[in-house]
């Protein structure tokens, strides 16, 4: 075990002018299949530790793998999106080493025959579109879950016992490695490592293959990152940074790297290669196990399966049928909606494609449909930390209150009471107008007999409005609008010159979150 | 009464279902033989006598409630302990394993219930079916029923020792390497291992994955059939499970027993004779070759050379495999655990109950495969072996363009003594040097009795080699050459065998 407790860590701009980063990134993404992979032991989620299991994927004497057929669907359409060959012939392969969550003691993975290999895919930083390489995609399954109890790390080592539950044992799992990430200006590089992972993830989603979801653990990530001075060749020691469990952590980790390994090198130091820890609190790495030698796995071919074989037909029987693809999506929506690459980068970052989507769907124009969701509903998800598709409002409520104030029958201010009114349970757009009574006031008649009632029931107020004294007109002010409960139309219409300070919505600009450093 | 434990398999079948005796007759008599000779014979690890006698009571239910009953219904069995069974205990002849309580069946087993078969026991093995003594078991050997100083064979000697001595008319076999075949051929019963993918190996505890196949063991041919078909057949949970239509076995056996082999052609390969072959096993293998001649069969030598390099490669792929498959012992889920004390990490126990519950041939196995696979010596060992395996299908291929079947002894010599070739590793895997090609190639082979060597008067085998799912051409020569040589014989070769 490295003794080093602490890392020295270069400023990052000195980091980046002295080196050039070089990244590469394994992404295991669980498989959203009814069944497990080489078994047809369910695979819902949170079920009682130890209750979704079978022989097979207890690895009990005697039982035998079969594989899951949708699994491999599902492996050949993410290749197919990540425009890899799928390969005619591959086999799987047993990777050897022992592990108590591991039922056999190997895990049945591929080696050097994946499904899927030799692709890319593309995706955009601050404007740029860069092209990540894919190496390979490969089917395995997952391991069990190891809970090690007692202890000071929550790792193996120095735990008094341990649990294991073996639900998630043979969940199937696709690797998807990517060739050596070099060219990307170093400044960017931990934003293009966020960016891959996002677009991968919102990739996966469209393909319906699995929910993705990083909190739990359906998509996770290791990411492998080396040094080299600036403008040379030959990559450095690399390290792994295992399970980096979120988009945000993705570019942390790579970042920290980035300074870790340049003050190591930068002192003359070398770089271990070696598997390190993520700390999501910290935003740092430690030393896990230092690879002394390459692990030997002693992989060979699992004997209990047969070839796969997709046969040509089944692969562009597959490839006509993907749905579109991110990528393929936000292009031609942002030529719909008449919006720049980089607007809809912010419309991405906040998460809000598809509810704006479905606004315009449902009839609202797309500036309308952006502001709102970008705006009002973006600031009211971000205090209440939900995604803006759980807010208590749907596309069809924003596309109603856009028609009203295009229609003229709610001015923006009262539209925001209205989804004010909407968010608070009270309702859709129209149940919120009637019951607040929220409309323009377009009828100067009813608004004058107010004003007169008002009047006529100060008249020592009138009198010293009459004697000069303006100040004086706040009490028929308040009375007319009491009596006619359009406190904020009317102030807009008696002060238009005089913008209220909650006027324009915060957050409008605000693209959240950010991806670049 | 006549001893109902000399009755063949289908004599047994046939009583049980016109009424003559009752099933439950039929298994307290092989229950009293096994109570009266195993002590001798260790072919039983474990005997099942309750879960045997309700199969039997049900049998019987069935015949008095009119149903009609399977060609097998009512015969005991003895299981090769490397079956799961469900509730019933099953160690591969290994302390790892013992005391474990499997939770499901294998598919075998499973059939074998669905068959109404009546499951007498676990029968005695090899460890982990490594072996082919049957002392390296455990449990004790297993002894020879001819001469209870030689081993039976193995790993399946437990099987074979309890047809040799009328404690079961049928068992069942697992052959990786020979381990149904020799144990047949030493003990005077038959073996047969049929193609590879024709009988599912789902709940046969794996030692080499790629050469594994259970199969049939009786001391007919025709019985050997009747149990082959009430296995074999294509099973979903097992995805190398050949899903096709089972040879005809049952028929071919009747036909070569009533129709003979005129005009069969029957290759002899040139690899399997010379230095290293007792003189009695040559003998009656030559006597055997010209009967088959004389019964109307075309006889050509076969050259298969890539056969002498069987050995060597088998010693190759089945360690490699084993130290993958037995990974799975790790005192973790199942099986034995030493060192549990809290004092030991869990890695400690795990290579403290490894040591403890694995003996010498499975350590020196996990040893040979886990060099074998690693990292810089794959290529020249794993890699090398399974370009031989293919040289040897190819051999297969050209030689079955020529011929129907193939035939040679099944062993180089008759039954050893126990403890003779213990601490000679490599003497004790020559006993499997005319069986492994078989096994390499995925093809079917067959094993049965055709004499006594002049010189100790112990069984010789016989071995049929067929193309892969061409099982049914084993039965029809081997019912042949066995009519004829009941013929010679004027009775059932163990009837030779001295009474225990």
């Amino acid at each position: 075990m490295s003794t080093a407790t602490t890392d020295e860590l270069m400023d990052l701009d000195e980091a980046l002018a002295r080196f050039d980063p070089v990244m590469g990134l394994e992404v295991h993404v669980e498989l959203g299949t009814s069944t497990k992979m080489f078994c047809s032991c369910p695979t819902e989620f949170g079920a009682e530790p130890n209750t979704q299991v079978c022989p097979t994927c207890l690895g009990l004497p005697g039982a035998l793998p079969v594989v899951n057929a949708v699994a491999v669907e599902s492996a050949i359409r993410i290749g197919l999106a990540l425009n890899c060959s799928i390969a005619e012939w591959c086999r799987f392969a047993r990777k050897n080493y022992f592990y108590p969550d591991m039922p056999k003691n190997f895990q049945t993975s591929q080696y050097d025959e994946p499904i899927a290999y030799d692709g890319y895919l593309d995706v955009e930083v601050e404007g740029r579109s860069f092209r990540i390489g894919i190496e390979r995609a490969h089917m395995e399954e997952d391991t069990g879950k190891s809970t090690h109890v007692g202890g000071a790390t929550g790792r193996i080592h120095g735990a008094d016992y341990s649990l294991v539950d073996y639900n998630r044992a043979g969940i199937p799992l696709i690797e998807i490695v990517t060739k050596p990430i070099v060219g990307v200006p170093g400044h960017l590089a931990p934003a293009v490592a966020r960016a891959y992972v996002a677009e991968l993830r919102e990739l996966i989603v469209a393909l319906g293959v699995s929910e993705a979801r990083m909190e739990r653990g359906q998509m996770r990530c290791d990411v492998n990152l080396s040094l080299k001075p600036a403008g040379a060749e030959k990559f450095g020691t690399r390290s792994e940074t295992k399970n980096v469990n979120s988009l945000r952590s993705v570019e942390r980790a790579a970042r920290f790297e980035i300074q870790r390994h340049a003050a190591v090198l930068a002192s003359g130091g070398t770089i271990v290669q070696e598997t390190r820890h993520f700390h999501e609190d910290k935003g740092t790495t430690t030393s896990g196990r230092v690879k002394e030698e390459a692990e030997d796995y002693r992989y060979f071919p699992e004997p209990d399966l047969v070839p796969v074989a997709p046969s040509r037909e089944w692969v562009e029987q597959l490839r006509a049928t993907l749905p579109e693809l991110p990528g393929a999506r936000r292009k031609r929506l942002a030529q719909d909606w008449a919006i720049s690459d980089f607007d809809m980068q912010s419309v991405v970052n906040a998460g809000a494609l598809d509810v704006i989507e479905a606004t315009v769907a449902a009839g609202s124009d797309p500036a309308s449909a952006r502001k709102w969701w970008l705006g009002e509903l973006a600031r009211t998800a971000n205090e209440r930390a939900v995604e803006l598709a759980e807010l208590p409002i749907t596309p069809a409520h924003v596309a109603r209150i856009v028609e009203l104030v295009s229609a003229g029958e709610l001015s923006d201010k009262l539209a925001r009471q209205v989804i004010e009114g909407v968010l608070a349970g009270e309702g859709d757009p129209d149940a919120v107008v009637a019951k607040r009574g929220l409309k323009v006031v377009s009828d100067d008649g009813a608004l004058l007999t107010a004003i007169d009632e008002a009047i006529a029931a100060n008249p020592a107020v009138a009198e010293k409005i009459r004697g000069g004294n303006h100040k004086a007109a706040g009490v028929i002010v308040g009375a007319v609008m009491k009596a006619t409960r359009v406190s904020r139309a009317f102030r807009l219409r008696a002060t238009p010159a005089v913008p209220s300070a909650g006027w324009p919505p915060a957050g409008t600009e605000r693209v959240r979150p950010r991806s670049g450093p | 009464m006549t001893d109902l434990t000399k009755r063949t398999a289908a004599e047994t079948a046939a009583a049980i279902a016109n009424g003559e005796v009752s099933a439950v007759e039929v298994a307290e008599a092989h229950l009293d033989r096994i109570a009266k000779v195993d002590d001798r014979i260790n072919a039983f690890l474990h005997v099942d006598a309750e879960g045997a006698l309700a199969a039997a009571r049900a049998v019987d239910a069935k015949r008095a409630a009119g149903e009609k009953l399977g060609p097998l219904a009512g015969v005991p069995l003895a299981l090769k302990d490397l079956f799961t069974t469900r509730g019933i205990p099953t160690t591969c002849g290994s302390k790892i394993l013992e005391g474990w309580l499997p939770p499901y069946d294998a598919t075998v087993t499973r059939r074998l219930r669905e068959a109404d078969v009546v499951i007498l026991g676990k029968s005695n093995m090899d460890e982990f079916a490594m072996g082919s003594s049957t002392e390296n078991s455990a449990y004790g050997p297993t002894r020879n029923p001819w001469d209870l100083d030689r081993i039976p064979g193995g790993s399946g000697g437990g099987s074979a020792a309890a047809l040799a001595s009328f404690q079961a008319p049928l068992a069942i076999g697992t052959d990786t390497g020979g381990s149904i075949r020799q144990p047949g051929a030493v003990t005077g019963t038959v073996g047969v291992k049929p193609t590879y993918g024709g009988v599912s190996r789902y709940g046969m505890v794996a030692f080499s994955s790629s050469l594994d196949q259970g199969g049939p063991c009786a001391r007919t041919v025709l019985d050997a059939a009747l149990l082959h078909e009430a296995i074999a057949g294509y099973d979903m949970l097992d995805s190398t499970s050949i899903d096709a239509p089972v040879p005809a076995v049952v028929e071919a056996a009747k036909l070569g027993a009533t129709q003979g082999i005129k005009g069969l052609r029957v290759g002899v390969v040139k690899q399997f004779a010379g230095e290293g072959y007792q003189a009695g096993v040559v003998q009656r293998f030559q006597e055997s070759v010209e009967l088959l001649r004389a019964l109307g069969a075309e006889i050509v030598e076969i050259d298969c050379p890539s056969f002498d390099f069987a050995l060597p490669a088998y010693y190759l792929i089945a360690p490699s495999e084993c130290s993958s498959n037995l990974a799975r012992f790790d005192a973790m889920r199942y099986g034995l655990r030493v060192g549990d004390d809290g004092a030991h990490s869990a890695e400690e126990v795990t290579a403290l109950t490894r040591e403890a519950g694995f003996g010498a041939e499975v350590k020196r196995r996990i040893m040979l495969g886990t060099y074998a696979l690693s990292s810089g010596y794959y290529d020249a060992y794993y890699g090398q072996a399974q370009k031989v395996r293919t040289l040897i299908i190819r051999d297969f291929e050209a030689a079955f363009t020529q011929v129907d079947v193939l035939v040679s002894p099944t062993t180089p010599t008759t039954a050893f003594k126990i403890g003779e070739r213990a601490d000679d590793p490599m003497a004790m895997y020559l006993a499997d040097l005319c069986t492994i090609p078989t096994n390499l190639a995925g093809n079917a082979g067959m094993s049965l009795p055709c004499g006594l060597a002049p010189e100790d008067g112990l069984p010789v085998g016989l071995q049929i080699l067929a193309p892969a799912m061409a099982d049914d051409r084993l039965y029809r020569v081997g019912a042949a050459l066995e009519a004829a040589l009941l013929e010679q014989w004027g009775r059932p070769i163990l009837d030779l065998a001295p009474a225990l």
